[in-house]
């Protein structure tokens, strides 16, 4: 009774004969034919190269004092396959952050394979209380990355500058190609010049991830190349001091090495914290930086130009004498005025000077006298020589945008103002006033020329000089050896002279200073109190410094500029003194970097 | 309890030894897909329970070897109806778990009861089939119909377990074959086929499917579609067979499996693992297994000395054949994603009782071969 034929069994197997006979090509064409594409694709699947961020170089100051240092930024985040765990309310009171933000940063990166960053700079009491708790919430991770510590906040922030992580523009730009997306770079100042230098280089990780992202493994590496230390030519005594003393004013201070070209101290005031652009500004921040009325983002030193004042007379008496309009024994008797035409120019000292010869009349800054021989040496002469000396134009220090002064003459009224020069323009300009504008930088470097006999710094070198050919290579500049002895002996007398208009304020026991105050008028729509300045070179024998000190509204240059100067100087000299106090002690070779 | 000697010579010990064969590639292959990714965690314990299992199985096995085969065919009513009952009673009192209701827990096991329904469908469909005379006619084929097809289906689709309803349809059909059925029978099926396919097309994309099944097939239909969404599953197993190449990357060297870019792994992607690890050349070998297998289950169906016994291992053979080919041709891409188990490979309990009984069956079969015996 058997129904069924056995032989269709062997019609059966031929069938799965062929089935297998799919299969195993199948396989072939899968293993064989495509295997290395399937290969390539797993390890693409199981492999992630991660950079790895080079710690920056670190900012040391002349004498090997940190400025800027690495530090630890100590960052909490959700990891990546515990997205949906997380429960914003519950980590909120962990964090002390708003759920509200805590749900907008999640869902921010939602199905992304990287983790959620909820909070960075957590301080070592946050990291000590989350780390107890960590067991009750798997879904977060405590990681630690290098951010930047500006050790001195606002000091010298317009120098040193900021860095922070790049703009769309420079993600697109191959100059940044070495810079890791999640990297920093340098954004301003410093920070921005040398940020190819103090970059460094970063590393490779060869991590082994799960299809959640998670890393498995250190597969390889390659340790990332620290970015190169720089020693800045900046003396943090110096810095400090001219800190210190400016306080809370507005203004400027510029001091630089006058045979070296030196940078040793760049201040403007009011300044802003750099950490706060670490790791990124919050908007609040940001709107309250850019939007305080006083602009401290505004670096004063070269990116405002002021009218010079009584300052400008040196320049007034370098041209006189140069063009040979007066000899130191001429005099004028200032009796407080000075006729021109209908019009009177009046001296700051209503009583006048009496018989004032050039000496004089730098040392005791008499109007009238200057008034006098810059109107015979005439605008166009006095043009010249402040040309020379550097102003009228950029130095082109290389920090962001820079202003370039203006020193006016006939031709430049002509083009300008369409209206021809009357001499009693050239009367205010004598004295500094008028159209006459400068910047702090190009004041401390006209205190370089005289100091030095005539060397000129074209620009400033920010890095301690260690020999060989800077940026701010000395350029001679030729003025004879009588003006020069006229001009130095004067400005030494402003300070050293009982009647010198800085002796009460600048002078010092610890070093001899010459140098100038000018009290500025503020002519343009912004009316206000005068401008303060003091620029001077030390010791006057020999100057190591030359600086120009700019108080915006302050008032007297001797009351408000000099003292300023006067401690900045004195804090160089003291260090300096005592850096070889300990050198001929002995026994102290150590020491750092004296 | 006493051995007859006969029994143990005549014993399918190939048989047996080609099932712990493959069962034991299977816990390896478990044990390297389960792997943690992160050293130092702990290794899930899945292969511990395989292997329970599989002792669990082996035990079924022996007991059904035991019994006259015949025996299960006088019962097969009585086993049909309690898996008709289990399909019923998880639809009513079953768990859910990924989007159907398939598992029942008893005593703190759960178990599927579709898996224990296909041996008692097997069983139930030959012992009917053994006694029908050929060819089935129309009539014939509509008597058997509601009850043998019509009614497990409906029940396997509402829970909804896809795989085990097309898996059971096709061992329906086939069987039916082999009984061989009226020409116009053949040719009615054929057109019916045709013609409802476009008819309840419709009907069963839309109110019959989930959404994850819909997916899927339009996964498979192109897997360019989007590889890291629904063709996800199909692109990472090529991916994973791919990479093994002809030598494979090695035990426990596999990537895909443990660092979970392969969903499923341990069960219905199993092979996808293996073949990671071994290549073209391990894999041709498990193949040779399979084939091994099939080819004395068949030889089991052609030697059998009674009609029951050879329409026995034939429906088994194509329920394992059918299981086995479309879980290769799915971890390939040449099928579509339905859930299917790889026989004997894939980590499941209930699969592996089902299947060791079912072996057992076979094994059952070929001792009782000689009219003599017993």
């Amino acid at each position: 009774m058997n129904y069924f034929d056995r032989q269709n069994i062997k019609l059966i197997m031929a069938v799965m004969a062929v089935f297998f006979f799919i299969v195993t090509a199948r396989l072939w064409q899968l293993q064989v034919l495509r295997g290395k594409e399937f290969r390539r694709i797993a390890e693409d699947n199981r492999l992630r190269i991660t950079d790895i961020l080079a710690p920056r170089g670190i900012i040391y100051d002349r004498n090997g004092m940190p400025l800027v240092r690495n530090s630890p930024n100590f960052c909490v985040s959700v990891l990546p396959d515990m997205k949906k765990e997380a429960h914003a309310g519950s980590i909120s009171g962990l964090l002390n952050m708003p759920v509200e933000e805590i749900t907008r940063l999640l869902n921010e990166k939602k199905g992304s394979l990287e983790p959620v960053k909820l909070k960075e700079r957590l301080s070592f009491e946050e990291v000590a209380r989350i780390e107890a708790r960590l067991s009750e919430f798997p879904e977060l991770t405590i990681d630690v990355e290098i951010a930047r510590d500006y050790i001195y906040a606002d000091l010298a922030a317009h120098l040193i500058g900021y860095i922070g992580k790049l703009a769309p523009a420079q993600a697109a730009d191959p100059a940044f190609d070495d810079v890791p997306r999640t990297g920093y770079t340098g954004q301003w100042g410093l920070e921005k010049f040398f940020d190819k230098d103090l970059r460094g280089v970063p590393g490779q990780r060869l991590i082994e991830v799960d299809a959640l992202g998670r890393e498995l493994r250190i597969v390889g590496e390659i340790p990332p190349g620290k970015g190169g230390d720089l020693t800045l030519a900046l003396d943090l005594n110096l810095q400090m001091a001219a800190e210190e003393e400016f306080g809370d004013r507005a203004g400027a201070v510029v001091a630089m090495n006058p045979k070296t070209g030196e940078l040793l101290g760049l201040m403007s005031r009011p300044s802003f914290d750099p950490n706060l652009f670490v790791p990124a500004i919050k908007p609040a921040d940001w709107r309250a930086l850019a939007l305080d009325p006083r602009h401290p983002m505004l670096n004063r030193a070269f990116q405002s130009q002021y009218p010079p004042g009584s300052t400008f007379k040196i320049i007034t008496a370098i041209a006189a004498l140069e063009e040979g309009v007066v000899s130191p024994e001429n005099t004028v008797t200032c009796r407080g005025g000075f006729g021109l035409g209908s019009h009177v120019f009046g001296c700051w000292r209503h009583e006048g000077h009496g018989p004032t010869a050039i000496y004089k009349a730098l040392v005791e800054s008499c109007d009238v006298y200057f008034y006098t021989y810059g109107l015979r040496t005439g605008m166009d002469g006095i043009a010249r020589y402040a040309r020379a000396l550097g102003f009228d134009t950029k130095a082109g220090i290389g920090l962001g945008s820079e202003k370039k002064g203006l020193i006016p003459d006939a031709a430049w009224k002509m083009r300008a103002r369409k209206d021809k020069w009357y001499p009693g323009e050239t009367v205010v300009a004598s004295i500094g006033q008028g159209y006459v504008a400068v910047t702090p930088l190009q004041m401390a470097r006209l205190m370089g020329v005289i100091g030095t006999g005539g060397k000129f710094i074209p620009s400033v070198s920010f890095l301690k000089y260690t020999g060989g050919r800077v940026r701010g290579e000395p350029v001679p500049i030729a003025l004879k050896e009588s003006t020069i002895k006229l001009v130095q002996d004067a400005l030494a007398g402003v300070v050293r002279d009982d009647r010198g208009t800085a002796h009460w304020s600048a002078h010092s026991q610890l070093v001899s200073i010459s140098g100038k105050t000018g009290t500025a008028q503020v002519t343009s729509s912004l009316q206000g109190p005068d401008h303060a300045w003091f620029v001077a070179y030390a010791p006057s024998e020999d100057p190591e410094v030359a600086l120009a000190v700019l108080v915006e509204n302050g008032g007297h240059g001797a009351s408000a500029a000099a003292p300023v100067a006067k401690k900045a100087i004195e804090a160089y000299v003291k260090a300096k003194q005592e850096r070889e106090r300990i050198k001929y002690a002995g026994g102290q070779e150590s020491s750092p970097k004296l | 309890m006493q051995v007859d000697r006969r029994a143990v010579q005549n014993f399918d010990w190939l048989m047996l030894g080609l099932v712990l064969a493959i069962s034991l590639i299977g816990v390896l292959t478990i044990y390297s897909a389960t792997r943690p990714g992160v050293e130092g965690q702990p290794h899930p314990v899945f292969f511990i329970k395989q292997l329970i299992w599989i002792m669990l199985g082996l035990i079924c096995l022996f007991i059904v070897v035991r019994l006259d085969y015949q025996w299960f065919a006088r019962l097969s009513v009585v086993f049909y109806a309690a898996g008709l009952l289990l399909l019923v009673f998880v639809l009513v009192k079953g768990r859910v778990g990924m989007g159907a209701q398939r598992w029942v827990s008893i005593g703190g096991f759960s178990f599927q009861p579709s898996e224990l329904f296909r041996v008692a469908f097997v069983i139930m469909l030959s012992a009917y089939l053994s006694r029908m005379k050929p060819p089935i006619s129309f009539m014939a084929f509509f008597r058997m119909l509601p009850l043998l097809a019509l009614l497990p289906l409906l029940l396997l689709v509402k829970q909804p377990d896809l795989g085990t309803a097309s898996m059971a349809a096709g061992i329906f059909l086939l069987a039916c074959a082999a009984r061989k059925m009226e020409k116009k029978l053949l040719i009615g099926i054929a057109l019916f086929g045709l013609i409802s396919v476009p008819f309840f097309w419709d009907l069963i994309w839309h109110d019959f499917l989930h959404d994850y099944q819909r997916n899927r097939i339009i996964a498979f239909m192109d897997t360019d579609i989007d590889p890291a969404g629904i063709g996800y599953h199909i692109s990472q197993s090529k991916v994973a067979i791919g990479s093994g190449m002809v030598f494979g990357k090695g035990f426990m060297h596999g990537t895909q499996g443990p660092f979970r870019f392969l969903p499923e792994k341990h069960t219905d992607f199993v092979f996808s693992v293996f073949a990671e690890e071994w290549g073209l050349l391990g894999s041709l070998f498990l193949i040779a297994l399979y084939m091994l297998f099939f080819y004395r289950a068949l030889d089991t169906a052609r030697q059998a000395k009674d009609e029951f016994g050879c329409f026995l291992a034939l429906t088994i053979t194509f329920m394992f054949a059918i299981y086995f080919f479309f879980n290769i041709g799915m971890t390939m891409g040449m099928m579509p994603v339905v859930g299917i188990p790889m026989p004997f490979m894939s980590y499941g309990g209930t699969a592996v009782l089902a299947n060791y009984i079912a072996a057992g069956l076979l094994i059952n079969v070929r001792l009782r071969r000689f009219e003599l015996f017993y």
